[in-house]
């Protein structure tokens, strides 16, 4: 609270950029994890911003009718404020300034905020994921990988968890070798079993080979990989950097896999863009999306100048190629970048969603979200600066990884059980820190949290309200739903995601969703068959056998027209 | 003239036809005097049935003895015909060349196809201008209909029948007429019943550079405007066109002369800009090997969205003008046949629901564009493969199409009809077995006789068979005015028509078909329930008097 210069401002105006006339008078209230604004009309509507959330304060000149204020969001909601008094507005941009920059864990939103779960509940609601549930599900032969207790007490690799499938062949000594012989001990583990071709996607760091260095041990790892796909004798490695990138790390004793020393090996480069220019790009991007009345020219070149729908292009191309040489060619793939936790996430999940049918429903995305991200080291605190960080180390990895599968869901609209919404809403929380489950980078640091104890997860919460997110066009057995999805890559197939960043203007927001229209339909088709079914019991009591005559549709069709012309 | 003299060779087998996405087909290829057409005599593959009047231009190349032709069509379809042997292959070339380029009106396929189907509803006569007459008369009697153009000697490009205000006489009209590009003076375009306001449209004025005035156009357009009350004049052109145009003898509404109305320039493009761009969009979208960053410059470059985005601008503005404003408007560009019926009709579809149902959205067509004299022949004559010189062709008509498609997409709920009868009328405004888009004015249409001769596109679509092909299962009428977003990121590409033949639809058509199995079920749900409702009052009503005690 010591953060809060004041904690209220009255006839503060919210304005709306395109549509002056929709503007709305209200008082702003700051507290210490919301910003709250409560329209003065009769509605009294309120709006929510989460401290967690804001990306930056920015105030213009104050002009005669007060002090603008723009609160940017980090999930690209833009609002815009106008505070009569100027002292006001400087101490809400201080206030809002600090607190949306906590400096510890300990000020995050997750540890103040309570849903009225009971411990129990709490405790269960954690166990709603579970991952070693999801290996099981793979169909993982136990006589070719098991877990490993190498990384008990995360002795080998600190950003890993503590369970480990490797396969069976490794002997202990190989494993610890191969991580030695593997940036910050991240060594060559099990992420996904192709049951159809038995081939898998194993992911890493990269290798400490520099120009010569080689590890018999991080050799014996890979052939080991190789073996457990018994009917094939060869094996990928995805290399998810540009070459030219891949090549300078060598100078620093790093590298890729020199393919003479590593037998039956295929080294293929894809060339995703390092943290540091998606980074660029997304700014871009955004700027694009907050330009004051843009021509379609100054739209569509800042678009093309953002560079982003070609690193989505580009993430979405490595998915496309482990998928295809694990489900086509039936030939295991080890996929890494530099450290394996941003490049190599986004390659095998997409990969994941493109083979299994499985990750593309509500439980699926979370279940894979969990492992492929959460679990192997993907560093949220970092990347979505939940902290006051280094800016360097922010960068919307998850994001294009949730673009990805959108861009998927474009193309193959009745393939996925969630909705677009889901997808915002993930996004959302990945960044609002109100749910411990994105909290810190990697497991070591969560479970140092204690935020099972201290916080609450996401996942059951957004199970809970899967109605909402639920794509009207998912059936599970619909040819889509099956199998490998193949899309195409041409470059006219990537679109701008207006759902996400078309979001800083409201007037701009789509006027009609057939998915909502349709969901309200199903969902009215749902009760008029439960009516059905009622009515029917008591027709057949009394009178069986006369549930419908021949006449009765015409009339009720004649019925419904009349309905309309009145 | 005879097809056969130009048919050199009407049959060849041993074609392989190519085309992306779909299985290639081995056939014979014949050559009619409309058509060319491939069959491989097996039951399971498609045949290939080309309307000559579809193709926009031709390619050969040989290698060897076999050569291929590559057929570009006006609906925007490329396919590729290996045919063996030289001398067949250059035969069917020039054939096809000939067949694709006939001069004569009378000589197209609408004057030869006999449709297959029973005629029960002749199109011809759906959309007579007394009919609408009739509808505007309900509304308000401040208007009539009149003869002035009844030999077309006043205007060749208007209809014989024309809404005009009631105070105005014939001869005023004739006057009027001499004062506008083409003899094209003020008529109602849209009578807004809410308000009572109106839109009319006409050609420029002709008001040269010595700044020449006629008191009945400023008569004439005055009288639609309530005592005390503004309107608008919308010139679809910028202000520096719009002065260029005066040297030519054309011009605009001076404010001296026109004092009750507020001019506002807008800067929707002219034909031959407008083909060169779909030109070069056409290009980039069938471009597969384009980089992300080259497919976004060439669209870009094409300026294609930019069109799109001006024209649905300019229409808005002339509703805001009459719908919030509460304002007469007048659009006119220079002749007055082209971005101003684009203006004039996409204003309707905004502001009047009965322009978003399938009988309004013809109506539109056949009142806004068929009777208003857009013509048609001379701009639909070449499409995006065209590489002659241009002449007349411009896409005007695909662009209002892509338009509409823009609102529907916004509004997906609040139109009868859906995607399919947009493509469908692209297809027949460049190609068609049907008259409806044959000449360029009501004038010529009579002299071609076409009524007699060929049949209506509205026969066809309007039979019920056909029409369930167009109709939107998410329809639920919305009488309100729909106001579309300009914005950038709300106009996308019309995927339907421009990458339509570049990937393979059918996932997307697996949803469509999704969407309609729920609407259907949700119906047939909905019948059953409400004839159980019906059979439980009845019975309740035959037992309450035994239960009241």
């Amino acid at each position: 609270m010591e953060h809060i210069r004041t904690p209220k401002v009255e006839n503060v105006r919210m304005t709306d950029r395109l549509t002056p006339r929709k503007s709305t008078v209200g008082t702003l209230y700051l507290s210490s994890t919301h910003t709250i604004f409560v329209e003065n009309s009769e509605a009294r509507k309120e709006i929510w911003v989460l401290h967690s959330l804001v990306y930056n304060v920015e105030r213009l000149p104050t002009n005669p009718s007060g002090s603008p204020l723009i609160i940017r969001c980090k999930n690209f909601l833009v609002y815009r404020l106008l505070i009569p008094q100027e002292k006001d507005c400087l101490d809400v941009l201080a206030s809002l300034t600090r607190l949306s920059r906590p400096e510890r864990y300990g000020e995050l939103f997750c540890f103040s905020f309570n849903p009225n779960l009971d411990k129990e509940l709490r405790e269960k609601a954690w166990g709603f994921i579970d991952l070693k549930a999801e290996f099981n599900r793979m169909g993982i032969p136990s006589n070719l990988w098991h877990v490993t207790a190498a990384n008990h007490e995360y002795r080998l690799c600190d950003t890993y968890p503590s369970e480990l499938f490797v396969p069976k062949s490794a002997s202990p000594a190989v494993i610890v070798g191969s991580a030695k012989f593997r940036s910050r001990g991240r060594l060559p583990i099990l992420s996904y079993f192709h049951r159809d071709t038995s081939a898998s996607i194993c992911r890493s760091s990269q290798p400490l080979s520099g120009f010569s260095a080689r590890s018999s041990d991080d050799e014996q790892m890979l052939q080991a990989i190789m073996k457990s796909n018994p009917v094939s004798e060869l094996m990928y490695v995805v290399d998810t950097r540009p070459k030219l990138n891949a090549m300078a790390n060598r100078a620093a004793g790093k590298g890729y896999e020199i393919e003479d020393h590593y037998t039956n090996t295929k080294l293929q480069f894809i060339g995703i863009e390092n943290i540091h220019v998606m980074r660029n790009s997304q700014q871009k991007l955004i700027d694009v999306g907050e330009l004051v009345a843009p021509s379609m020219s100054d739209f569509l070149w800042g678009l093309e100048n953002s560079g982003w729908l070609k690193h989505i292009k580009a993430v979405l191309d490595a998915g496309i190629f482990i998928a295809k040489a694990v489900a086509e060619d039936g030939v295991s793939v080890l996929v890494h970048c530099s450290d394996g936790w941003d490049r190599t996430a986004q390659a095998c999940s997409v990969a994941s969603v493109l083979l299994d049918p499985y990750y593309r429903t509500i439980k699926g995305l979370m279940v894979l979200i969990e492992k492929d991200w959460v679990s192997f080291g993907h560093k949220f605190s970092h990347r979505y600066a939940h902290l006051d960080g280094d800016p360097k180390e922010v960068s919307p990895v998850m994001d294009q990884f949730l673009e990805c599968v959108w861009q998927l869901m474009q193309q193959f609209p009745c393939a996925f059980e969630f909705n677009e919404r889901f997808l915002i809403q993930l996004h959302t929380h990945i960044y609002s820190c109100q749910y411990g489950n994105f909290i810190g980078n990697c497991q070591k640091e969560r479970r140092d949290l204690r935020l099972q104890e201290r916080t609450h997860s996401l996942w059951p919460h957004l199970w809970e309200n899967r109605a909402e997110y639920t794509n009207p066009l998912y059936r599970t057995d619909h040819s889509q739903t099956q199998g490998v999805l193949k899309p195409l890559t041409t470059a006219y197939c990537f679109k701008f995601w207006k759902g996400m960043y078309g979001r800083a203007e409201k007037s701009v927001a789509s006027h009609q969703s057939p998915a909502d229209c349709l969901n309200v339909v199903r969902e009215e088709s749902q009760q008029l068959e439960e009516e059905l079914s009622t009515h029917q019991e008591v027709p057949r009591e009394t009178d069986a056998g006369q549930e419908t005559c021949p006449t009765e549709g015409e009339e009720n069709f004649r019925g419904e027209e009349d309905q309309q012309a009145v | 003239m005879e097809f056969a003299e130009l048919i050199k060779t009407p049959r060849v087998d041993g074609v392989v036809l190519h085309r992306p996405f779909m299985p290639t087909v081995e056939g014979t290829l014949c050559l009619t005097g409309h058509h060319l057409i491939l069959s491989s005599r097996q039951d399971t593959t498609e045949e290939l049935w080309l309307l000559h009047a579809n193709i926009d231009s031709t390619e050969k190349r040989f290698v060897g003895s076999l050569g291929t032709i590559i057929v570009k069509c006006k609906d925007l379809r490329v396919i590729q015909l290996d045919i063996p042997g030289m001398e067949e292959c250059l035969n069917i070339a020039s054939s096809i060349e000939a067949l694709s380029t006939l001069d004569s009106v009378s000589l197209m396929y609408p004057f030869f196809y006999r449709p297959l189907f029973e005629v029960i509803e002749d199109g011809w006569q759906s959309f007579v201008p007394e009919e609408s007459f009739k509808d505007l008369e309900s509304m308000t009697d401040e208007w009539r209909l009149s003869e002035v153009n009844k030999d077309f000697s006043l205007c060749p490009s208007y209809p014989s029948l024309l809404t005009v205000p009631k105070d105005i006489d014939d001869e005023s009209l004739c006057k009027a007429a001499s004062f506008r590009h083409g003899g094209r003076f003020p008529v109602l375009s849209y009578y807004h019943k809410k308000n009572a306001m109106v839109m009319m449209r006409a050609a420029q004025p002709l008001t040269g550079t010595n700044g020449r005035r006629c008191k009945e156009d400023e008569k004439l357009i005055n009288a639609t405007l309530c005592a005390g009350k503004r309107g608008y004049i919308i010139d679809t052109r910028t202000i520096a066109v719009a002065q260029q145009a005066k040297a030519r003898g054309g011009g605009f509404e001076q404010e001296a002369n026109y004092p009750q109305w507020r001019r506002i320039h807008k800067a929707i493009e002219r034909s031959n800009v407008l083909q060169d761009s779909l030109i070069k969009l056409v290009e980039a979208c069938n471009d597969q090997s384009h980089s992300m960053d080259r497919w976004l410059s060439k669209l870009e470059a094409s300026n294609w969205q930019s069109n799109v985005k001006e024209i649905l601008t300019t229409a808005c503005l002339a509703a805001q003008c009459i719908d919030r404003e509460g304002a007469s408007v007048l659009v006119h560009g220079t002749e007055g046949t082209d971005s101003t019926l684009q203006v004039t009709s996409l204003a309707q579809i905004i502001l009047d629901p009965a322009c978003r149902t399938i009988r309004g959205f013809e109506a539109l067509i056949e009142r806004e564009w068929l009777q208003a004299g857009h013509p048609f022949q001379q701009r639909c004559a070449q499409s995006a493969y065209s590489n002659g010189k241009p002449r007349s062709e411009a896409p005007v008509f695909l662009l209002f199409l892509d338009c509409v498609w823009q609102i529907l997409r916004q509004f997906p709920c609040s139109f009868q009809f859906n995607e399919n009868l947009l493509i469908m009328l692209f297809e027949h405004a460049y190609a068609s077995q049907f008259g409806t888009f044959l000449g360029n004015c009501v004038a010529e249409r009579g002299k071609l006789q076409l009524s007699q001769k060929t049949v209506s596109l509205w026969s066809w679509v309007n039979r019920p068979q056909e029409l369930e092909r167009f109709l939107n299962p998410l329809y639920e009428p919305n009488n309100l005015v729909i106001w579309p977003s300009v914005a950038p990121q709300s106009l996308l590409l019309w995927e339907g028509v421009f990458l339509r033949w570049n990937r393979s639809t059918k996932c997307l058509d697996e949803a469509y078909q999704e969407m309609v199995h729920i609407i259907e079920y949700n119906k047939e749900l909905q019948n059953k329930v409400n004839s159980l409702r019906r059979q439980l009052a009845q019975l309740e009503t035959e037992d309450s008097p035994l239960q009241t005690p």
